[in-house]
């Protein structure tokens, strides 16, 4: 259980690490290293070279954008839980993010890892397709901006080519009286999910929902945003059967399904944890003047 | 000054040379690129309180803490603590071997059995209690979540760290 050798690269500079990882072969880009050490040290990777962003400049950082916060990718998911303007400004990844590992792997882990690392399960990436959040992504070729939903290709694919380093994500704001909800059901907290569901809502000024976005993770092969629940919810007042029509709809979304937790078992989850997270969402909703 | 005990560079294996800081002392030592914390902190500098049981991040059995917050040194590489500040439990009791409250309170509390997660516990324990003054029991049992014992159940370990909690609120 020790990791294969490798030569470790330690960049100051952004120009730096974009050079190395677009040049050194079968190189891997370590953020906090709570995913990729594991994989290391279980020897499901040999890269060549691991190149840390640890110590690049001006990849960390929580910045107040108008109608947008913008978070550096190496901003580890400790600050963002402590962050006064994520819970202010981002209530659903600050509620999302106490569910990611445990304080000590939450002490280390980036947020941007966690993007790379694109567990389906793993919360941040919800959030980020939750909140229609755009990764910057820069390379030998500039800088090039991706919304989460082009980036998440596939079960752990982001679309990153080598020689990319994705430096910042922007989560854009919902408005001031919007309610937001986070569930999960995992046989352990801090393990990975079995199922997750985020969801917000927004009332215009009659009651009525005038947008809503739920999305699932643990049940597709990345977080997956279902469209067909959040058309139930917009027009509504957030009724009962509105709720309960968006939680069928999360249910009718294939779902993986393994030896252990059957394809019908993450299906039920989703169906409840959608209400559950829909409920305390409309609940949270303020009078929009 | 520790000696290395891993060989200087040859074609094969590629070292870095790193600077930090463990329990006070500074260090300086080249070391394996692909050496882990843990095993620096046991093989090269001898301190064999932080122990290493799943090495994949799931025990917590080799939580130290980086830079002032627990972290699991299965999961950082020697290189990675180039310039931080490591602590380890070596580094809870007084140098006139008077136990930390928290080392106390297991001993007292009968919070650990054969003690392989025991450092790990304490080094998580021990940043809670710096950060909460006064924990309640879900909190305590929150951190504990990321550590795995197989002989308590763990309901002794809340205990010992309710009462260090009493004493540390007591001695203020």
């Amino acid at each position: 259980m020790k990791a294969p050798a490798f030569r470790y690269h330690a960049p100051r500079r952004l120009e730096q690490a974009i050079e190395l990882a677009a040049t050194l072969p079968n190189a891997r880009l370590l953020a906090g290293g709570q995913s990729l050490l594991p994989m290391l040290n279980f020897r499901l990777l040999a890269p060549e070279h691991v190149v840390d962003l640890a110590k690049v400049e001006g990849l960390a950082g929580i910045d107040e954008l108008p109608g947008a916060v913008r978070i550096g990718a190496m901003t580890r998911q400790r600050e963002i839980e402590f962050s006064e303007v994520v819970r202010r400004r981002l209530p659903l990844l600050a509620e999302a993010i106490r569910w990611v590992g445990h304080r000590q792997t939450r002490n280390r882990g980036t947020l941007g890892g966690s993007l790379c690392h694109l567990d389906p399960s793993a919360e941040q990436p919800m959030v980020a397709m939750a909140m229609d959040a755009v990764l910057d992504i820069a390379s030998p070729k500039g800088t090039r901006r991706l919304p989460m939903h082009e980036f998440a290709l596939d079960l752990m694919t982001p679309a990153i080519e080598d020689g990319e380093i994705v430096t910042a994500v922007t989560f854009p704001q919902w408005p001031e009286g919007h309610g937001w909800g986070f569930e999960e059901f995992a046989r352990r907290h801090g393990d990975y999910a079995i199922v997750a569901v985020a969801a917000l809502v927004l009332r215009d000024g009659d009651g009525r929902l005038s947008r809503a976005s739920v999305t699932l993770g643990g049940v597709a092969a990345t977080a997956r945003r279902v469209t067909d629940a959040e058309r139930c919810l917009v027009g509504s007042r957030g009724e009962p059967a509105a709720v309960a029509a968006a939680a069928e709809a999360c249910a009718q979304v294939p779902a993986m399904g393994d030896a252990q937790i059957p394809a019908g078992y993450r299906s039920r989850l989703a169906r409840t944890l959608a209400q559950r997270a829909l409920d305390r969402a409309i609940a949270r909703t303020g009078a929009v003047a | 000054m520790s000696s290395p005990s891993h060989p200087p560079s040859d074609r094969c294996v590629d070292h870095h040379e790193i600077r930090l800081r463990v329990n006070g002392r500074d260090i300086c030592a080249r070391v394996e690129d692909r050496l882990g914390l843990a095993d620096f902190l046991r093989e090269d500098l001898g301190l064999t309180g932080t122990h290493l049981g799943c090495e994949h991040g799931v025990c917590g059995a080799c939580t130290v803490w980086i830079d002032g917050h627990s972290a699991r040194a299965c999961l950082t590489l020697a290189a990675q603590a180039d310039g931080c500040e490591i602590r380890t439990v070596e580094s809870l009791a007084s140098p006139d071997g008077t136990l930390h409250p928290l080392q106390q309170a297991f001993r007292d509390h009968h919070g650990l059995q054969c003690g392989y997660c025991t450092p790990g516990i304490l080094m998580s324990l021990a940043e809670l209690l710096r950060d909460v003054p006064d924990p309640d029991e879900s909190a305590i049992r929150e951190v504990l979540s990321g550590h795995l014992c197989r002989c308590t159940g763990y309901q002794n370990i809340v205990a010992a760290a309710r009462a260090a909690v009493d004493r540390l609120r007591g001695a203020q």
